[in-house]
């Protein structure tokens, strides 16, 4: 045993030096690029500036024209759609699964300039789904892995990293250096901000959406199309605002709203067809149903694009998206403390706790599908949404547990109450006190504490 | 009245997961048409299961619900005004916001 640990930990530090001096490699490459860049910039205008003169009066040259040639053997879309691709810039704002296939494909078709912003890094649970990232970059920035990806596949064009979280602050300036905006972002008040922007500017936007099996795309601020806020102008409830996070999302669903919204983007970059603006798309992957409806046109009422507005940009700098959607711009979890101390246990005393022959009941509040995935032994499962309805089924636990340790010193059983991050656990002690189970403490943060101070080979999810 | 609902983007929970429900409404009698105004109220009597908030505010959806009649925005067809008819399709859907 302990010679399979030492080599274990022999390979782990081996893959370790590795990966660092990969890191090294990678910074000495990208600094002696942006050297050899300064040397020569005609030649750097070669690759970055596609619009060459090659004598074949449309600015082609033979590597594009065979590159690209069968979009250029498209009648409809052809030289012409090709070189407006060329002169465009793209910007795509998230690099997670609504980001990947768009980068992609953008990259590949031939967008002059093509930017990404994220300030996120690459995370095991986002491969299923975040197509342009690979294993190797897990740990890394998303803006870096999505910029090498796409430089893999097109190293003809511009790639503009931006690696750091869109803000009212910074929103103005990275927009403004792009034509055509993708909104391929996970949260309410980042599509509010990222409408506003484009309104203020005057950009299109490619809206896409995805959770669960559902898509929805559709294009704003287009051809006196509405904007976000034509359309919702109250933002929703904080309770209606599901993460993929929380509630799952098949990993292919994004992957096609990410494709469609690079579609609508090439279509507005080249000119070519009719871009999805006054409709919307839904799209239901269960039921293989594509929906397409007719929204309604600008409102003129609209408090940021409608006639009277005067939106400007030092009001856009100074709106609290935060604030206005009650929701965080970062994917970040939501922390509560809902009770006294003395209702709450953290993982590590509980644990020492069981160890020294407690009595007691451990709930898991969890959805029954979460359940499924790991639990701690001799969890009782009984959902947030079914605890009122299910409270007998705690009494006769506790009774029997009673029953069982009875050695004459404790006179009750105490009640855990757990759940995957210790939020649900607390609004179920809430409950429970109320219906008279006065000895029901949540424990602090969840299965996750669970797994990070007491058990580690517990998995997370 | 003959109708099909459709409810999506997560509304569907509000009624035991069922997205599609092919229902028969009874208009008032006094009225003798139904309006969008009306059809709110019987889907919260007779469809949804739990949680209303989620689905009406006041008399109206909550926000960040689209109302679909026959595949078009309700905005442009006068809201909760907009008259029924037989065999019209009203989808109620969620916008999300994952990615």
């Amino acid at each position: 045993m302990e010679s399979k640990g030492s080599e274990a930990a022999r390979i782990l530090n081996e893959i370790e030096t590795l990966k660092a001096t990969r890191s090294d490699l990678d910074n000495r490459i990208s600094a002696l690029e942006a050297q050899l860049r300064h040397l020569n910039p005609e030649e750097n205008s070669v690759v970055s500036c596609p619009s060459i003169s090659t004598g074949f009066g449309h600015g082609l040259s033979p590597d594009m024209i065979y590159r690209y040639s069968r979009h250029l053997l498209l009648p409809s879309f052809g030289v012409q759609g090709q070189s407006n691709l060329l002169k465009s810039s793209i910007l795509v704002v998230g690099a997670g699964g609504l980001g990947s296939p768009a980068l992609l494909y953008l990259a590949a078709c031939g967008v002059g300039q093509l930017g990404v912003v994220d300030h996120d890094v690459v995370e095991l649970n986002n491969m299923h789904r975040q197509v342009i990232h690979t294993e190797a970059y897990i740990g890394q920035p998303k803006v870096k892995s999505a910029a090498a990806s796409c430089r893999s596949i097109n190293s003809t064009i511009q790639i503009v990293e931006h690696q750091e979280a869109l803000r009212t602050s910074n929103a103005l300036e990275i927009l403004s250096q792009y034509d055509i905006i993708v909104d391929a972002t996970d949260n309410a008040p980042s599509r509010y901000m990222i409408s506003d922007c484009c309104v203020v500017l005057g950009k299109p936007l490619v809206s896409g959406a995805a959770l669960g099996f559902e898509g929805q795309l559709t294009v704003y601020n287009h051809n006196r199309g509405p904007c976000y806020r034509c359309l919702f102008p109250t933002p929703p409830p904080t309770t209606a605002c599901q993460r993929c996070a929380d509630s799952g999302v098949l990993g292919v669903v994004p992957g096609i709203v990410g494709c469609l919204q690079a579609l609508e983007a090439i279509k507005i970059a080249s000119a070519v067809g009719e871009p999805l603006s006054g409709r919307m798309l839904l799209f239901d992957a269960l039921s293989a149903r594509i929906r397409i409806v007719k929204i309604r046109g600008r409102s003129l009422q609209c408090e940021v694009c409608g006639e009277n507005s005067a939106f400007t940009r030092q009001q856009f700098k100074d709106f609290d998206y935060e604030k206005f959607t009650q929701s965080p711009l970062s994917e970040a979890s939501l922390e509560l403390n809902l009770l006294p101390e003395d209702y709450r246990i953290h993982s590590r005393e509980l644990k020492e706790r069981i160890g020294k022959g407690e009595s007691h009941v451990l709930v898991d509040v969890r959805p029954d599908h979460h359940f499924k995935i790991v639990s701690l032994p001799n969890a009782l499962n009984i959902p947030l949404s079914s605890l009122e309805s299910r409270s007998a089924e705690i009494s006769s636990a506790l009774k029997e547990e009673e029953k069982r340790k009875d050695s004459g010193f404790e006179s009750s059983a105490s009640l855990y109450v757990i759940c995957r991050r210790g939020n649900d656990s607390q609004r179920a002690v809430q409950l429970l006190h109320k219906m008279g189970f006065t000895s029901a403490r949540d424990i602090i943060g969840g299965l996750e504490a669970w797994a990070r101070d007491v058990d580690p080979n517990l998995p997370t999810y | 009245m003959q109708l099909t609902l459709e409810f999506g983007g997560g509304l569907e929970l509000l009624c035991d997961s069922v997205k599609i429900h092919d229902v028969n409404v009874i208009p008032n009698l006094e009225a003798d048409k139904l309006t969008m105004k009306d059809l709110l109220v019987w889907v919260r009597t007779n469809l949804i299961k739990e949680r209303p908030e989620m689905f009406m505010k006041d008399d109206s959806v909550r926000p960040g619900v689209l109302v679909l009649v026959n595949d078009c925005d309700w905005e442009l067809s006068g809201q909760l005004d907009t008259p029924l008819e037989e065999k019209d399709v009203v989808v109620f859907i969620s916008t999300l916001h994952g990615g």
